[in-house]
């Protein structure tokens, strides 16, 4: 019996795991796209297509001349093959966009077309939903939705490269503040040929009424995706914004360097959660999105709050560690992950509290899960410095394995510089048991819902912490992520 | 029913079944007693499908079908349940939550439609009248933290949902007060029904002062060692196991 029942589990899970993926469809729509190759005059380049001042293409140089200094790091838990920088392409454009849409119905059917694919049908979801979506499809912003609405409150949501051109001085104050452009090797890369992302400015007392939306795609390809996000909260104000993605399948591994930056000044509060679902590879490892991201926020002012909630289930490599600088007395920062790691995938990711401000508080809630072959790490640190009296953090790391040939790894660093301060950390590693998996069986569920359901439950506490919406689709991708990681 | 021909099965190497017969009709009460460690609950994971459990040779029918070809997952919607002696604890899953993924598992499996949350409530306060069980304790997590007792009333309110043709009980009445015993038997008794039948194992002859079997089997060392009627469970309890060895010494 045992053997016929093994049998039928691994050929399912053969099946399950030769599924494609369910995003994998290339769009043909016409890219104006550079050659591969990255010098000076690539940045220039990308610069000169969009129109940008003097001080940002000279930003942008000195990035450059920085970044050509740098090494690549490898102190990550995660193995690549070596990245070569000149055999990507740094920009593509979708044609229809040269001479912008100036509405929905402006946009290329194709474009629109893919989003239904995607399940984002852009019209109806944005006005059902009460969503705001600035699509970004490949490197440029082609449709900005509940513009108006926004715009009667003073609240700036707007694709990057108009808020560079509508508004300069917004985007120059803040601009590097949090993320310097010699942060890290993937953050100059970044500071040096981004290409387009998405600006937020909300204004003094102003609550943002609804979620502020980026679905984010990768197209053309072979072409290097950079996005710059800078999410600015003005004193007493509030946001929410979604940030969620899929690609298409490919078989060139394809470099994502993001970077972004939230500003959460005296009294306001900022939300951001996102769903990471790009193409993770095949079952042997080969393809799949290399994810190299820096996102962090500074708690600027007194009582500010910024609070990063994270669904990563894509991607073959993700390298994220979404940090909040506490500056401001009694701010609050906050981390909620959970990272699926299957195939072949690896992550390395986690969080940075960087404690400077009195009676700041801050909590990491990681929840890692493993299947297959994947390979998942939480890399974390706590640090409190003098002047951050009474600074209270709490990490709780918990790390789930399906199978035997996965692994989970736990890299806490804490450093806490004065007395008066509490860090506490909680880890756990457990395994599905058998036994649950048998209950659950025994009540019906086959063993893919079993080993879903169980796994959601291992994730509740970040789930909770998503926008209703976002929690349901968080639910259903991690259980197609899981699909076939049963043995 | 269950028609069960010389079952042998084992786990990790050790053969536990020897050669198990048992037949059980349709609305039929059948208990099986024994001693600890003479297969009892190993009978009840097998006929489950627990995949840990390597078969050896035999066969079993359920309804027609060859029971032991079928994955778990598929007796259980088949209409075979098994209440559990340690019932598992899934942090972080709702009882509701549970519950409705297993209702709509089975539903699905007889191709009907998924019930929705409102449907769901009804159906929920009908059968937790049976059980006396209190509905909020359904948004806490599935049996964690719940004390024995609880776990069990649990397990009943699951088989009243799920209303089985065949409920198998796995020394269901282990470490519970007379009260929580009370809750199983009247469960039991309340779905009996001349569809549905019974198969209860206990150690204890206690349960069987509330519950009323057709049947008793007397189990030893992987096999039926001895059928009689609900006397027989009296007989058991007056003597005691050993004279059930004896006996079997006997008969050999």
């Amino acid at each position: 019996m045992s053997s016929d029942i093994a049998e039928a589990a691994n050929s399912q899970i053969t099946e399950f795991a030769k599924k494609e993926y369910e995003h994998g469809f290339v769009t043909d729509i016409e890219s104006d796209t550079l050659p591969p190759g990255l010098d000076e005059s690539v940045v220039r380049h990308i610069s000169a297509v969009k129109g940008e001042p003097e001080w940002l293409t000279q930003w942008r140089l000195d990035a450059f001349a920085r970044w050509q200094k740098m090494e690549e790091p490898d102190w990550s838990h995660v193995n690549h093959p070596p990245i070569d920088y000149q055999a990507l392409s740094y920009y593509s454009a979708p044609k229809s966009a040269a001479d912008a849409p100036k509405s929905l119905a402006d946009v290329d059917p194709k474009l629109l077309a893919t989003y239904e694919k995607l399940g984002i049908p852009l019209h109806e979801r944005a006005a059902l939903a009460g969503v705001a979506v600035d699509a970004v499809f490949d490197s440029v912003s082609v449709a900005t939705t509940f513009k108006g609405k926004l715009n009667e409150m003073g609240i700036i949501f707007c694709s990057f490269s108009d808020a560079v051109k509508e508004h300069p001085d917004l985007v120059r104050q803040y601009l590097g503040t949090v993320v310097p452009v010699s942060d890290n090797y993937f953050s100059a890369l970044n500071c040096a040929v981004f290409t387009d992302g998405s600006f937020v400015y909300i204004p003094k007392g102003v609550r943002c009424p609804m979620e502020l939306s980026t679905y984010f795609r990768i197209n053309a390809a072979a072409t290097g995706q950079f996005e710059r996000t800078l999410i600015v909260a003005d004193e007493g104000s509030y946001v929410s914004y979604l940030e969620g993605c899929t690609a298409p399948m490919r078989d060139e591994n394809q470099l994502h360097a993001a970077v972004v930056e939230l500003v959460a000044l005296k009294d306001a509060k900022i939300k951001y959660s996102t769903v990471q679902n790009w193409y993770p590879g095949d079952e042997n490892g080969v393809g799949g999105i290399f994810n190299f991201v820096t996102k962090r926020g500074k708690c600027a002012g007194d009582n500010s709050h910024i609070s990063w909630t994270q669904v990563e289930t894509g991607s073959a490599i993700t390298w994220k560690y979404p940090s909040c600088i506490l500056q401001g007395d009694n701010s609050v920062g906050e981390f909620y992950s959970v990272a699926l790691t299957n195939l072949c995938q690896q992550a390395d990711t986690g969080s940075k509290m960087i404690h400077l401000g009195k009676n700041t508080r801050s909590t990491i809630i990681s929840k890692g899960i493993s299947a297959l072959k994947g390979q998942n790490a939480y890399r974390g640190l706590v640090q409190v410095m003098p002047g951050a009296t009474n600074a209270r953090n709490y990490t709780q790391c918990d790390s789930l394995l399906i199978g035997d040939k996965c692994g989970a790894h736990t890299f806490p660093y804490i450093d806490v510089r004065n007395t008066t301060s509490k860090v506490e950390h909680e880890a756990s590693t457990s395994k599905i048991a058998e036994d649950q998996l048998f209950y659950c069986q025994q009540r019906g569920l086959d063993l893919e819902n079993a080993v879903s359901l169980i796994v959601n439950g291992f994730c509740k506490e970040v789930f909770k912490e998503l926008p209703m919406e976002f929690a349901v689709e968080a639910t259903k991708l991690l259980s197609v992520s899981l699909e076939g990681s049963v043995g | 029913m269950l028609e069960i021909k010389n079952l042998e099965a084992g786990v990790e190497g050790k053969q536990i079944l020897k050669g198990l017969n048992l037949s059980i009709k349709p609305g039929e009460v059948h208990c099986i007693m024994g001693p600890n460690g003479s297969g009892k609950s190993t009978l009840s994971q097998v006929l489950a499908g627990r995949s840990d459990y390597e078969l050896l040779g035999g066969e079993v029918t359920y309804m027609g079908q060859d029971l032991l070809a079928l994955e778990a997952h598929k007796r259980a919607c088949e209409g075979l349940f098994l209440a559990f002696q340690y019932p598992v604890e899934i942090p972080g899953v709702s009882g509701m939550q549970f519950l409705r993924a297993s209702i709509n598992a089975l539903r699905g499996h007889h191709g009907l439609e998924d019930l929705d949350a409102f449907d769901l409530m009804d159906v929920f306060r009908e059968k937790a009248a049976l059980v006396n069980i209190d509905l909020d304790s359904l948004k806490r997590s599935v049996n964690e933290g719940f004390s024995g007792g609880e776990k069990k009333r649990n397990e009943m309110f699951q088989m009243a949902l799920m209303e089985p043709r065949l409920a198998i009980l796995d020394e269901v009445d282990s470490g519970l007060d007379i009260d929580a015993l009370k809750v199983v038997a009247d469960a039991v008794n309340a779905m009996r029904s001349p569809e549905r039948s019974f198969l209860i194992i206990t150690h204890y002859q206690r349960l069987l002062d509330h519950i009323v079997p057709d049947f008793v089997h007397v189990m030893s060392h992987g096999r039926i060692v001895k059928s009689g009627g609900k006397e027989l469970a009296f007989e058991l309890e007056k003597k005691g196991y050993a004279w059930l060895e004896n006996h079997q010494e006997a008969g050999v």
